[in-house]
C-alpha cells in the first residue's frame, strides 16, 4: 500500500475553514462504520492505557532491577523463535500441501490444519507430561540405561518454543496456503516456461507473492504469543505477561500491570504498523482456482514427504490427542454429567456468534480501508486489532471496568432499570460477545484484509460501469471474491473463542459456562487428567469447522 | 429441535435481561472451584430452601470485578482461597466486618481476620516431602534445614509465583525478619536439583522419582497423588515440629461490603464452619477442617497429628508483596 496523499481518497481533504461541519462531512459512511467498530477495542484499550495515571515508583524500581532485564530477553527470544518456527513450518507445508502431488496430500491438506484446534496449553501440558523427567518416555530410558541425564531438557527456552511453533504454525499454514492456493499459477508456469527451476520458481515468484499473507500470519503469532500466559506458565518461562501477572497478583498493583500492558501494546502498533509499511505498494491479483497441482513429485521423494508429514501430524495432534483421550477415559465416570451437552451449546453458541460478529467488523474495516487511504482511517483499523495482543485477563478487566461504571451510571439515573439485581448491561451476553469481538478483530481482519488486497481495481470499477455503488457492490462483487478470506476469518475466531479463557470466566452471565470455563475449574487445581475431559470435547467441536471450512475451499 | 429452539428463546433472553435476584437468594462469587462448593451448596438449598448462585474464576479478576461493581455487585459473598487474598479483599475495602459469635466459637483465632472480615474454613498445611528411598525422617528438621550445604542438588520447589510460596515466604518474613529470611531462600535456590515446577503435582512426582530427594508442597496434592498412584516412594514430614510449627493456610470467606443480602451470606458462611458442613466443605479437597471440633477424613488422621504455626494468617497478605520481591531478589524463579 502506498503513503496515499488524501488527494488519492475519493474524498477530496475537508477545508480547515469550518472544521466542525467539515468533521461532520467527513465522518460518514464507511469512515464512520469503521470507527465504530474500532471503538469496541479501543475503550478497553484507553482504559489500561489511563494507568499511566497512576504511577508506582517503587514497584517499577522493584521490577525494572530484578525482573525485566530478564524478562525482556526471554520474550524476544521467544517471539524470534516462534516467528521464525511457525514461518517455516507453516510455509513449508503449504507450499506443499497447495501445488505439490504427492500420496495423501489431499488428507494432509486439511489435517494439518487440525492443530488449531488444540489450546496451546493443553499442548504444552502433554509435551511435559510425556517428555518430562517423571513422563513415561525418560521413565522407559532409564529403566533401559540406567540414566536419561543425556535427554534434552523440555522445561527450557528451546521446549517453549518448539511447544508454541508446533502450535501457533496452523495461523500461518491457512494464511499462506489460501495465497498459494489461489495466486496465479500461471504465473509459476509462465516461470517455468522461461526455464527457472522449480526452486527459483518458489523463491523468484511464489514466496514474494504470498509475503503479505505469510507476514500477516507471522504477525498473528507473534501477538498471541506476546499475550500467552497459559502456556509460558506451564512451562515455568518468565515472559512480559509474566511480569504483568506479578505485578497484579503477587505486588497487588494493577496500575503498573496495566502499564507493562500498555508498552507491550505499543510494542506491537510499531511491529503492526512496520508490516503496513513493508508490504510497499505491490497490488495482488490471483488468476482464480486451478484445480490441477504443478508439481508432481517423484515417488522416493513423493513417500519421504508423506512419511515426514505423518509424523509431524502425530506429534502435533494425534498423540497428544490420543493422550488426552486416555486421561478423559479414566476420569469419564466422575466428571462427565447431564451438563455437558449444555456446556457444548453454550460454546457452540458464542463462538458461533462472535465468528458472525467479527468478520462482519473485519469486513467493514477492511472494505473501509480500500475506499478510503487516509492516516485516520488507517490508524483506527490498525488500532482495533491490538485487542489480540493484550493478556486476555487484563483486557477483561479493561472491558468490564467501563462496562460496570456504564451500569452504575444508568442506575444512578434510572434505578427502576435494574430491578434488584444492580446490573443493566453487566452479566448480559451482550458484553460478553463485544469482549471476544475486541480481542478477536485481528485473526478476522487479517484473513479478510489479505483476500481484499487480491480484488484488483478493474473488477471494481467494471461493476461500478455496471451500476453497482456502496452496499450492492460490496455484497455482489467483493464478497464473493472474498468468500474463502471470510471463512478462513470465521473458523479461527470460532477456534479461538472456543479457547479463550479470561473473557470467558470475567464476563460470562450467572451458569453460562463453557467447555473452556469447564477447563479451567479443573487445571486451576493442578488437576490435568479432569481438564483432559473437556480439553478433547473441545478439540472435536472444534473440529467440525476446520472440516466445513476443508469441504468449502476445495481441496 | 423443540429442545433447540427453546435453548435458543433462553439464549437470546439472556442477550438482553440481566438476571434479577429473588429476596431468598445468596450470590456468591468463588477463587474455589465448582466441583468443591456446589455439592455443599446443594446440600444447604435442600436444607434450608435458600437458593444460592455463584460464579467461579481467578481471585484477581474477581476482585476487579467486585471494585468494578462497587455498590451495584449482586456478590454477596465472597470465597477465595489463601489467606494472602482475603487479606488482600478486605484491604480493599470489599468486605464488611461481622459479628459472630457461631463463628468465634468456631473457628480458631489464627485462621480468621482479626478484623472479622473474613473467616478461614478448611486448612491445607504446606509441609516437607521426601523420597522414602534416599532420605531417612531423622535427616529431616525444618523448612529452614533445606537452605544447608547437606540439599545441595537435592530440592525441588514449586515456582515462587503461586501464592502458596508467597504466603510461606511471609510467614518466614514474620518470624525471621527480612534478612535472614532472604538467606534461607537463596539457600534453596542454590540446592535446587533442577529448573522450579509450574505445580505441586509435578514437583511430587519428581520426588518420587528421584530426581530431587525432598520438596515442599500442599498436603491435599499429595494426598490425590497417592490416591491415583499409591506404589510412588513419598513421605510426608511434619515440618518445624521442635520450633514455630508446621506452615498452615486456609480457604475461606467473607460477606461483601455491599451484599444485598448480608444476612443471608452470614448464614451459609456459619453453617459451612458448622460440625454439620466441615466434613462436606474439607474432604472433597482433602483439606482439614478449621472446625476444631470435627475430625477430618481418615486418610489425612493417617498422616499423623502435627502442631501447626500460630501466627494469625492475615500476616501472609500483609507481608506478600515483600515476600514477592524478596524471592525476586534472590533469584526464585
Amino acid at each position: 500500500m502506498k503513503n496515499a496523499s488524501p488527494a488519492a481518497s475519493p474524498v477530496s481533504a475537508p477545508p480547515l475553514r469550518l472544521p466542525r461541519i467539515a468533521l461532520a462531512r467527513w465522518l460518514t459512511g464507511w469512515r464512520l462504520a469503521a470507527f465504530l467498530v474500532s471503538l469496541v477495542t479501543l475503550v478497553p484499550l484507553v482504559v489500561v492505557l489511563s494507568s499511566f495515571l497512576y504511577p508506582q515508583s517503587e514497584v517499577w524500581n522493584h521490577l525494572a532491577e530484578h525482573v525485566l532485564p530478564d524478562i525482556l530477553l526471554n520474550t524476544l527470544w521467544l517471539s524470534l523463535g516462534v516467528a521464525f518456527g511457525t514461518g517455516v513450518l507453516g510455509v513449508t507445508l503449504a507450499w506443499l500441501t497447495a501445488v505439490c502431488e504427492f500420496p495423501g496430500r489431499r488428507f494432509f491438506a486439511w489435517a494439518l490444519m487440525l492443530p488449531l484446534a488444540m489450546p496451546a496449553y493443553v499442548t504444552a501440558f502433554v509435551a511435559i507430561g510425556l517428555l518430562d523427567f517423571t513422563g513415561p518416555l525418560q521413565t522407559l530410558l532409564r529403566e533401559w540405561f540406567g540414566s536419561s541425564a543425556w535427554f534434552p531438557r523440555i522445561r527450557s527456552r528451546g521446549g517453549v518454543i518448539l511447544v508454541m511453533s508446533l502450535a501457533l504454525y496452523p495461523y500461518v499454514y491457512l494464511l499462506a496456503r489460501n495465497a498459494f492456493m489461489t495466486q496465479g499459477r500461471r504465473a509459476l508456469e509462465a516461470g517455468q516456461s522461461l526455464g527457472l527451476s522449480r526452486r527459483m520458481g518458489f523463491v523468484r515468484i511464489a514466496l514474494p507473492m504470498a509475503r503479505p499473507w505469510i507476514v500477516a500470519g507471522i504477525m498473528l503469532v507473534l501477538m498471541e504469543t506476546l499475550a500467552d500466559f497459559g502456556t509460558v506458565a506451564i512451562f515455568n518461562y518468565d515472559t512480559f505477561t509474566t511480569a504483568i501477572y506479578k505485578a497484579w497478583f503477587g505486588l497487588f498493583s494493577l496500575s503498573t500491570a496495566s502499564q507493562l500492558a500498555s508498552i507491550l501494546v505499543l510494542i506491537v502498533f510499531a511491529l503492526v504498523a512496520t508490516e503496513q509499511r513493508w508490504r510497499g505498494a505491490r497490488r495482488y491479483q490471483g488468476s482464480g482456482r486451478s484445480q490441477a497441482t504443478t508439481y508432481r513429485l517423484k515417488p522416493a521423494l513423493g513417500w519421504t514427504v508423506s512419511l515426514l508429514l505423518g509424523l509431524f501430524f502425530c506429534a502435533t495432534f494425534a498423540i497428544p490427542l490420543t493422550q488426552l483421550v486416555v486421561w478423559s477415559a479414566s476420569v469419564f465416570a466422575e466428571e462427565f454429567d447431564a451438563r455437558y451437552p449444555m456446556f457444548i451449546w453454550h460454546s457452540v453458541l458464542l463462538s458461533a456468534i462472535a465468528a458472525v460478529l467479527v468478520v462482519v467488523a473485519g469486513l467493514i474495516l477492511s472494505y473501509a480501508l480500500r475506499v478510503y487511504r487516509d492516516w485516520p482511517t488507517r490508524f483506527f483499523a490498525r488500532l482495533s486489532t491490538l485487542g489480540y495482543a493484550v493478556p486476555g485477563t487484563v483486557l477483561a478487566v479493561g472491558i468490564f471496568i467501563p462496562v460496570a461504571w456504564l451500569d452504575n451510571r444508568l442506575l444512578a439515573w434510572l434505578p427502576q432499570l435494574g430491578g434488584s439485581g444492580g446490573s443493566v448491561l453487566k452479566g448480559t451476553l451482550t458484553v460478553m460477545l463485544l469482549a471476544y469481538v475486541a480481542r478477536f478483530l485481528a485473526p478476522g481482519f487479517n484473513a479478510i484484509d489479505s483476500a481484499m488486497q487480491r480484488i484488483t481495481r478493474s473488477q471494481e470499477e467494471a461493476a461500478r460501469g455496471m451500476g453497482l455503488y456502496g452496499w450492492r457492490l460490496l455484497a455482489q462483487v467483493h464478497v464473493p471474491l472474498l468468500r474463502g478470506g471470510l471463512l478462513t476469518a470465521a473458523l479461527m475466531v470460532f477456534v479461538d473463542v472456543m479457547k479463550e479463557m479470561p473473557i470467558t470466566l470475567m464476563t460470562r452471565p450467572f451458569g453460562w459456562d463453557t467447555l473452556a470455563v469447564r477447563v479451567f475449574e479443573m487445571t486451576s487445581e493442578g488437576q490435568w487428567e479432569l481438564a483432559a475431559l473437556p480439553a478433547v470435547v473441545l478439540v472435536l467441536v472444534g473440529l467440525l469447522p476446520v472440516m466445513l471450512l476443508t469441504r468449502q475451499s476445495g481441496q | 429441535m423443540k429442545f433447540l429452539s427453546a435453548l435458543l428463546v433462553t439464549s437470546v433472553a439472556a442477550l438482553g435481561f440481566a438476571s434479577t435476584a429473588s429476596a431468598d437468594e445468596v450470590v456468591v462469587y468463588s477463587a474455589r472451584i465448582e466441583q468443591l462448593i456446589k455439592p455443599m451448596f446443594d446440600a444447604y438449598t435442600k436444607q434450608t430452601g435458600t437458593t444460592i448462585k455463584f460464579v467461579t474464576d481467578k481471585e484477581g479478576p474477581l476482585l476487579e470485578k467486585l471494585k468494578a461493581e462497587g455498590a451495584n455487585t449482586p456478590a454477596d459473598m465472597l470465597i477465595t482461597v489463601d489467606a494472602g487474598n482475603l487479606w488482600q479483599a478486605a484491604h480493599e475495602g470489599l468486605l464488611r466486618p461481622v459479628q459472630s459469635t457461631v463463628l468465634n466459637a468456631n473457628i480458631p483465632a489464627h485462621l480468621r481476620d482479626p478484623g472479622n472480615q473474613w473467616f478461614g474454613l478448611s486448612v491445607r498445611a504446606r509441609t516437607i516431602f521426601f523420597n522414602k528411598k534416599n532420605v531417612k525422617p531423622e535427616d529431616l528438621s525444618t523448612y529452614e534445614d533445606l537452605a544447608s550445604p547437606k540439599w545441595k542438588n537435592r530440592l525441588c520447589l514449586r515456582t515462587s509465583k503461586k501464592v502458596y510460596n508467597q504466603s510461606l515466604v511471609a510467614m518466614m518474613i514474620e518470624e525471621h525478619g527480612e534478612a535472614k529470611t532472604e538467606q534461607i531462600v537463596k539457600g534453596w535456590v542454590n540446592n535446587l536439583a533442577t529448573d522450579v515446577f509450574s505445580d505441586d503435582t509435578k514437583m511430587l512426582e519428581a520426588v518420587g522419582a528421584g530426581q530431587c530427594d525432598v520438596g515442599i508442597a500442599n498436603t491435599y496434592y499429595y494426598g490425590r497423588l497417592m490416591e491415583k498412584k499409591p506404589d510412588q516412594p513419598i513421605g510426608i514430614f511434619w515440618a518445624n515440629q521442635k520450633t514455630g510449627g508446621v506452615h498452615v493456610n486456609v480457604s475461606g470467606a467473607g460477606v461483601t461490603k455491599h451484599a444485598k443480602n448480608p444476612a443471608g451470606a452470614q448464614k451459609l458462611i456459619e453453617w459451612l464452619a458448622s460440625e454439620q458442613a466441615q466434613n462436606l466443605y474439607t474432604d472433597a479437597g482433602m483439606e482439614f477442617p478449621v472446625n476444631p471440633k470435627v475430625k477430618p477424613d481418615p486418610v489425612l488422621v493417617g498422616w499423623g497429628s502435627f502442631k501447626p504455626n500460630l501466627i494469625n494468617v492475615s500476616k501472609a497478605g500483609e507481608l506478600q508483596a515483600t515476600a514477592v520481591k524478596l524471592m525476586d531478589r534472590a533469584g526464585y524463579k
